[in-house]
């Protein structure tokens, strides 16, 4: 039967959509007044795959979603602070499992010796270039190379500067610690292990 | 028959012609002038109707016995099993292969492609011009000894980064503007492109098309190369009587990075982040496929924690496929953002569950050798039971409801577009444009991997091919996947989830292995030799947009321009996967 009437029945959802977001802003409305569905409580259970109705746009840069924890933005070399060192011992191997060859490191040496110390002299990475795939994260023997979650890095010029050194790429361990709760609680278990 | 018994038949065939390939390689070596009595045979006779995969392989230095040489390789598929593999061989100075295209039309763009990139030439083929590439480019870039515009070195990884890495850009060793090399006589004023002659013929010329039989003029237009509709770059050429399409043909290639060579340059594992540019609807999936693939070559057991999840995370791949093709079918009829943005709604909360696990939305590279990268947590598990057993099977009835009887989508669909069954396997489609036509094959019953024989779904088809029931086998595989999904989480095992410790530099055995899932938009298969090393040594994508797009044509003739678009968004492909 082509009456026409499934047709309506289409535009029943769109309107039942239309009416929901109505009233999501209304219920959000009685609990807290003008601005309550855009404050950080209604956040979750708006975008919750249960309890969401109406419009799931989120009000960015006003608004931000939660990061998950293993949130990978872009890699940050990670600093004890006391006293003040890096974790990073130049073993290279995040240099080698980067897929697109984005990190250089120069291993220092001794200068009266001339042999290899257990520290970079310089580490780059181009941020331009990376893929922001984890994997040097994920194979760093020391845990002294971790996922920031930044993902604001945007910048006016291009090129070299994306070409982030030594300086601009570290953190403090205890940054990895706020972001990365419950990996860094299993990372010190295992090292009491 | 069994692979094994086929291979007894064709060599009690063709005594001459045939040979086993030396192990490790797998499969049958064929004479040159045979394979097109060979391939006629394994189609009317042994019942292989469907060529999935052609390609090459460049072997400049003699191995196995074997002389230096070009390698086309082809993959047989019965309703049924693994492939038959056929490897043929040509010199390496003037190589020539018999073009299958003529009783496969699935080799049609592949062949192309094989040309293009490898520089195998096939005879006989109608129609032998660069796909990917343009016609002036100079060199075939798959050739070992090739070197792309910013080569450093063969494989990666590169001496250069450590322990004496100074960072060194790219851009500042190949300064752009010498970063194109055109052949010796080439010059860019007189260059008129062969690629498309009747693309552009001049408007005079093409009244000399006219057929007498019809008043009207002969009319080619170009729909792209910018979005056409919502699917990607993509051009369209299109010859058209009135508003009757009479020719078309798909240009592609616009975003062609040749992903093989970079696979080539790759570790075996750095592959794995690429191949979640492949169908950025899908990554998950195309991690899913190269980990099967790879692990066929390496001695690994994927723990049964490891298989669970990476089915979860494949079926709700499937489903963000399939509910956003059909918002976008929705979007190109003109009913604008509406159908579209309830796909994407359900697919934000998927790729929350994504990102909550592998660490990114839509780049999840998620899938290791062996395993999977990280675990799900039990809240992960929670949110992803939310998923499956509340919030999708509600959007899918609401989907159901907003099109399955909606008269303007049934008028725009109904036997439009229409894909016969036989047309179907012979242009190599998979996925839910061939089950539309009515073929129940789906590789996770006819080939399964990973655990999916241990589930319980059914394989979906309807009768007509049109694009109406293109949208009806999504509709129902959604369901399917939603109930696969059910049982998957209701069943999901503890355990680990990585048999051993993950490594990120890994050796495989020598080797070649063809792996295929059934991924949403049909077979995505890698094919993949190994020389023992660090990094592969050939590294093919066959990918299922790419094959699917060579039926486009036989399903437009005939009907109108405006169809083209639903019958695009219909065949559900994604450029990135075209280009490669
Ligand atoms: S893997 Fe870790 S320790 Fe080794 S060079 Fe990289 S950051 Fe430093
Ligand atoms: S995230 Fe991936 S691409 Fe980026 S630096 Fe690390 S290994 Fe390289």
């Amino acid at each position: 039967m082509q009456t026409g009437l499934s047709f309506l029945k289409s535009f029943g959802v769109t309107m039942r959509r239309f009416f929901e977001s109505y009233v999501d802003d209304a219920k959000w409305f009685f609990k807290g007044g003008f601005g309550m569905r855009y404050s950080a409580e209604a956040l979750p259970t708006r975008q919750s795959p249960t309890e969401g109705r109406g419009i799931f746009v989120v009000q960015y840069p006003k608004e931000r979603l939660p990061l998950p924890e293993r949130y990978r933005g872009f890699p940050m070399l990670l600093y004890d602070e006391d006293p003040a060192q890096l974790r990073c011992v130049a073993c290279g191997m995040c240099a080698r499992v980067c897929p697109p060859q984005c990190i250089w490191i120069e291993r220092a040496t001794d200068p009266e010796t001339g042999k290899a110390l257990r520290a970079p002299a310089s580490f780059h990475i181009d941020i331009g270039i990376c893929m922001s795939c984890g994997f040097c994260a994920e194979f760093c023997p020391f845990d002294a190379i971790k996922m920031d979650n930044n993902y604001e890095i945007a910048l006016f010029q291009g090129g070299d500067a994306f070409l982030f050194d030594k300086e601009k790429l570290s953190r403090p361990t205890s940054h990895h610690a706020e972001i990365h709760p419950t990996a860094y609680a299993e990372e010190l278990a295992s090292k009491k292990k | 028959m069994t692979i094994q018994a086929t291979h007894e038949t064709l060599k009690a065939k063709f005594p001459d012609a045939i040979q086993d390939a030396h192990a490790p390689y797998t499969g049958l070596i064929v004479d040159r002038d045979h394979l097109v009595a060979v391939a006629t045979a394994l189609r009317d006779e042994l019942g292989f109707r469907y060529l999935s995969s052609v390609t090459g392989v460049d072997y400049p230095a003699a191995t196995d016995g074997l002389p230096p040489r070009f390698e086309a390789v082809y993959h047989f598929y019965q309703s049924e099993g693994g492939p038959l593999v056929l490897h043929v061989h040509a010199d390496r100075e003037n190589p020539t292969v018999p073009s299958l295209t003529p009783l496969f039309p699935s080799a049609d763009f592949q062949e192309r492609e094989a040309w293009d990139l490898m520089g195998i030439r096939f005879e006989g083929h109608p129609d032998l011009r660069r796909i990917l590439l343009w016609e002036g480019y100079a060199g075939h870039p798959l050739q070992k000894g090739f070197q792309e515009v910013y080569y450093e070195a063969d494989t990666k990884p590169f001496d250069s980064r450590w322990p004496e890495g100074a960072p060194v850009r790219a851009e500042s060793r190949v300064p752009l503007g010498r970063n194109l090399r055109y052949p010796a006589d080439f010059s860019m004023q007189g260059w008129c492109p062969t690629d498309d002659p009747w693309g552009y013929i001049a408007h005079d010329q093409v009244a000399d098309l006219k057929d007498t039989a019809h008043p009207t003029d002969r009319v080619v237009l170009n729909m792209g190369p910018h979005h056409p509709s919502t699917h990607g770059v993509l051009r369209l050429l299109v010859t058209l009587e009135g508003e009757t399409i009479k020719k078309l043909e798909p240009v592609v290639g616009f975003l062609h990075r040749c992903h093989d060579k970079i696979g080539e340059r790759n570790t075996w594992l750095g592959n794995m982040p690429y191949t979640d540019r492949l169908d950025y609807v899908c990554s998950m999936s195309n991690n899913l496929g190269y980990a099967v693939a790879v692990e066929k070559l390496l001695d690994v057991k994927v723990p049964e924690r490891a298989e669970y999840i990476r089915v979860i995370m494949a079926e709700f791949t499937r489903f963000i496929n399939h509910i956003i093709d059909i918002g976008f079918t929705g979007n190109d009829l003109g009913i604008y953002f509406t159908a579209m943005l309830m796909g994407m709604e359900e697919r934000e909360l998927i790729v929350d569950l994504f990102e909550r696990v592998s660490g990114s939305r839509m780049m999840c590279n998620y899938m290791r050798f062996g395993g999977v990268a990280h675990d799900m947590t039990a809240d992960d598990v929670a949110y992803a039971r939310q998923l499956a057993f509340e919030r999708l099977p509600q959007a899918i009835d609401k989907v159901d409801q907003f099109f399955t009887n909606n008269e303007v989508f049934k008028q725009r669909s109904i036997n439009v577009g229409v894909l016969p069954a036989e047309t179907a396997i012979a242009y190599g489609c998979t996925g839910p444009l061939l089950r539309a036509s009515g073929v129940p094959y789906d590789i996770r019953r006819a080939e399964p991997y990973s655990i999916y024989d241990s589930f319980d779904f059914d394989v979906v088809t309807r009768q007509n091919g049109d694009v109406y029931d293109r949208y009806m086998v999504r509709l129902e595989e959604m369901r399917q996947s939603v109930r696969i999904l059910q049982q998957a989480l209701n069943r999901l095992p503890d355990g680990p989830i990585m048999d051993g410790k993950p490594k990120g530099l890994i050796k495989v055995p020598a080797g070649e292995a063809y792996g295929r899932i059934e991924a949403p938009k049909g077979e995505l298969g890698f094919y993949l030799v190994s020389e023992g090393g660090n990094n592969p040594y050939r590294y093919h994508v066959r990918s299922p947009s790419f094959v699917n797009l060579g039926a486009l044509e036989e399903m437009c003739k005939g009907y109108l321009i405006a169809d083209t678009v639903i019958i695009l968004a219909s065949v559900d492909i994604t450029l990135g996967e075209v280009d490669r």
